[in-house]
């Protein structure tokens, strides 16, 4: 079978050109561009609720509280503003540098040092989950329920369960299948065609879930 | 390249053996796409039973006493969703999709079968979801398909307890399913095409398929996002979009929300959606028309770039449903112009058509009567289209029958003859064997006449004043007696058409038990679909080898070469020719 592309033989003349080409237009496995894909749909979901957010807190007649003041926790006897979620931001970026480190280690396809480092990615993103409980439940004993909330407007509670909560259910997820995946790999399910591009590819969405951090933290902590 | 794609490698396929993993648990997107068709058809039989009862009411006010007002708006609400969303889009992208990309592409299948599987399945638990509303106590909503609160989850409106969570709740089910087989699908045009097959060589059924997968893939999100806020503002008493109101003499709990932003979360995706149906369809009988008329489709890349660009405009048009909402009037002058530069492309796409007919050598079989009558349908409901998309026409027109019937006639009809054109025109490929013509022909002018004869009147009674959503018009002055007739003439043609749908039903359901048996490629097309080596295709789709294409998909009557069509995949010197010489045609 002749497997060379028949309208291009060789070199690709443009850019266009070489992106129309038969088979591929993007040279990367199918896994790694369907994850691309959906994490720009996911993009979609995450974008409308943000704005939603804007939104709400527009058109909500109650004053919107103070998140400094709300977020704060009482620490030797003073106020620290931000500083629980100040820790959860830190060991949920750390979570992407250990991930990061783990698809280096793909190249060189070194099991143990991925097992080991994913499983790691998966332990700082379970703590993220669990800081977030104590969060959540800190502000539920304070008397912020979905549906009012005792320092103002009733939708700052609504949005921020709803969209923490969502983002905490991908954490939780992406904890799964890291542990999944880290399994297979030192099972060796990836060694028979010694392909190790799942590992990318779960990095590709454990990265997206704290990229969507960093704005939620912008958009619900600092504004 | 480390990667190897499947169509190269060397280890088997497996087939599946026992008859529950070839056809019930089956990862063959053939069979799939054939599942998907079928609950979609199904489904769609539901909603057509609907609509039958709707205009026994319309047309016969005060004569069917078990049609109550709360059932009349349930019927409405439930006929729209399922039309739009659970037939038009899951057969268009479901089932022509899943059927359509790996074959004219030259892929053995989708490039993850067993999420494609997942798909059908999470799809058939959404319409069960959905269907399941109809049982519950209250039954289904009866909010209007495009649900808007605050009355969708009020007290008062049909359906306000169970009914609209059964929906939401369905709506964002299949949200989930049709993002598994949307990344198949554009993941298999991207990465799996064979050799030689360059994305300007691709059928038009493939681009249309492709760029409408990709609007869904961008577009459910907002739909998703407002189900979700929806159901929280039911379940849970948030006020995302719950003004402070008083509902029946009551103050409701609700304080702050914004119904407007429902509306822009929802026509967000509303808009899209309009497209997602139509881009398929504008593929589909494309490509029908240039194989009926022998006759290379014209301005192929115009038609292309007309896709793409339709699609990328799609977004930023939603907010002309929305005229009358309350929003910022500004807003539509910016709305009111992207309408119309929408119709541009759209256009172009039109005249392409109609030019692809001219001078072509036209067999007029069932898939061309239905492609044609498509091209009538989409130009009257597009030019209507160009009324509602101004702002100072749409106002007084936006709550009458007028809106109706440009909606049914470019959305409804429209797609509903090139779904029927592509049924036709396919059949003989998934099954094996020929329909029968002659109730394919009455099928189309039943269908055709029948159609106009419900919308065509439908315009004027806009154009009336005749309001929209009305279980019954009473007697209102500014209605002449005549009003009232034309509604009962409307009502009998839809009957008519209802009842004329059995002839498709029985003919296919006969087609499949004693249809005569055809060759792999009836209409002598030339795109890959019609060259596999069985027909139907077999797992797998293309034997040991896959195919190499060598040229675009409409070498139609051209000259110098003795048949009247050269296939992609047939090699220059093996096409014979008049004067011997190998024949290679347009490559692109």
């Amino acid at each position: 079978m002749s497997g060379e592309s028949l309208s291009l033989s060789g070199h690709a003349k443009t850019v266009v050109e070489d992106w129309s080409s038969d088979k591929q237009a993007f040279n990367v496995p199918w896994g790694k561009f369907m994850m691309w894909m959906f994490l720009v749909s996911d993009t979609f979901i995450f974008s409308c609720f943000l704005v939603g957010y804007m939104n709400v807190r527009r058109t909500t007649t109650d004053p919107w509280p103070y998140p400094s003041e709300v977020f704060a926790l009482e620490m030797f006897g003073t106020s620290v503003p931000l500083i629980l979620i100040a820790i959860m931001t830190f060991i949920l970026i750390t979570s992407s540098g250990t991930m990061a480190l783990a698809v280096r280690f793909a190249h060189f396809k070194d099991k143990n040092k991925i097992f080991l480092l994913m499983l790691v990615t998966a332990a700082l993103g379970a703590s993220f989950v669990g800081l977030q409980a104590f969060e959540w439940s800190k502000l539920i004993a304070e008397g912020v329920r979905p549906w009012t909330n005792p320092f103002g407007a009733p939708q700052f509670g609504s949005i921020f369960f709803m969209v923490t909560g969502f983002h905490g259910l991908h954490v939780s997820c992406g904890v799964i299948y890291l542990l999944v995946i880290a399994r297979k790999i030192l099972r060796g399910d990836y060694d028979k065609k010694g392909d190790y591009s799942i590992v990318e590819i779960t990095g590709l969405y454990w990265h997206f879930v704290d990229l969507v951090w960093v704005f939620i933290f912008a958009f619900f902590y600092l504004w | 390249m480390s990667y190897i794609p499947i169509a190269d490698q060397k280890d088997e396929m497996h087939d599946p053996h026992s008859f529950i993993a070839k056809y019930v648990w089956s990862m063959d997107h053939k069979v799939i796409a054939i599942q998907y068709g079928t609950i979609a058809v199904a489904v769609g039989l539901v909603a057509l039973a609907l609509s039958a009862l709707m205009r026994l009411q319309l047309g016969y006010p005060d004569t069917f006493a078990f049609i109550d007002p709360a059932e009349y708006y349930q019927y409405v609400t439930m006929h729209g969703m399922i039309m739009v969303v659970y037939l038009l889009t899951a057969l268009f992208l479901g089932g022509f999709g899943n059927y359509l990309i790996p074959l004219q592409i030259g892929a053995r299948d989708m490039v993850f079968p067993f999420l494609n599987m997942l798909s059908v399945w999470v799809y058939l638990l959404s319409v069960i979801i959905l269907m399941a509303s109809f049982f519950v106590s209250g039954g289904p909503t009866g909010a209007g398909w495009t649900l808007y609160p605050p009355q969708a989850i009020t007290e008062g409106t049909p359906g306000a307890d169970m009914g609209i969570i059964l929906m939401l709740a369905s709506l964002a089910v299949f949200i989930v399913a049709f993002t598994m087989g949307g990344l198949n699908y554009v993941t298999t045009v991207l990465q799996a095409r064979t050799h030689g097959m360059t994305l300007m060589r691709m059928p038009l059924s493939v681009w249309g398929i492709f760029v409408a997968t990709i609007l869904g893939l961008f577009a459910f999100p907002a739909l998703f996002v407002s189900a979700i806020m929806m159901s929280f503002d039911k379940l849970l008493g948030t006020s995302f979009f719950m003004p402070a109101m008083v509902s029946i003499g009551e103050t409701l709990d609700h304080t702050g929300g914004s119904p407007v932003l429902f509306q822009h979360l929802f026509w967000f995706f509303g808009h899209p959606e309009v497209y997602i149906v139509a881009l398929p369809a504008f593929g589909l009988v494309s490509d029908v028309l240039s194989c009926h008329a022998r006759k290379n489709i014209f301005g192929y890349r115009m038609m292309v770039w007309a896709i793409v660009a339709i699609g990328g405009l799609s977004f930023i048009v939603w907010a002309h449903h929305m005229y009358v909402s309350g929003m910022n009037p500004y807003f539509g002058f910016f709305f009111a112009f992207t309408t119309l530069i929408i119709a541009v492309p759209t256009a172009i796409k039109v005249y392409n058509w109609v030019l692809t007919l001219w001078e072509g050598n036209i067999r007029l079989t069932v898939p061309m009567l239905f492609a044609c009558g498509f091209i009538f349908t989409f130009l009257h409901g597009g030019l209507t289209g160009i009324f509602l998309g101004n702002v100072t026409v749409d106002l007084p027109l936006s709550d009458t029958y007028f809106v109706i019937a440009h909606f049914h006639m470019v959305m409804g009809v429209s797609p509903v003859m090139v779904l029927f054109a592509s049924i036709y025109h396919w059949f003989p490929k998934m099954s094996g064997k020929m329909f029968n013509v002659t109730l394919g022909k009455i099928h189309f002018w039943a269908t055709f006449f029948g159609t106009y004869a419900i919308y065509l009147p439908m315009h004027y009674l806009g154009f009336l004043g005749v309001p929209r959503r009305y279980y019954s018009m009473g007697t209102t002055e500014f209605l002449p007696e005549s009003a009232n007739t034309l509604n009962a003439n409307i009502t009998m043609a839809a009957i008519w058409v209802a009842v004329f749908q059995l002839v498709f039903i029985f003919n296919i359901i006969w087609s499949l038990w004693k249809g005569k048996k055809c060759d792999g490629n009836p209409w002598e097309a030339t795109s890959l679909e019609w060259q596999t080596p069985e027909n139907p295709p077999a797992h797998g789709n293309w034997g040991p080898e896959l195919p190499t294409v060598y040229r675009w998909a409409y070498e139609y009557s051209v000259p110098g070469v003795k048949a009247d069509f050269v296939p992609q995949n047939i090699a220059p010197e093996d096409v014979e020719t008049t004067d011997g010489k190998p024949y290679i045609g347009h490559e692109d």
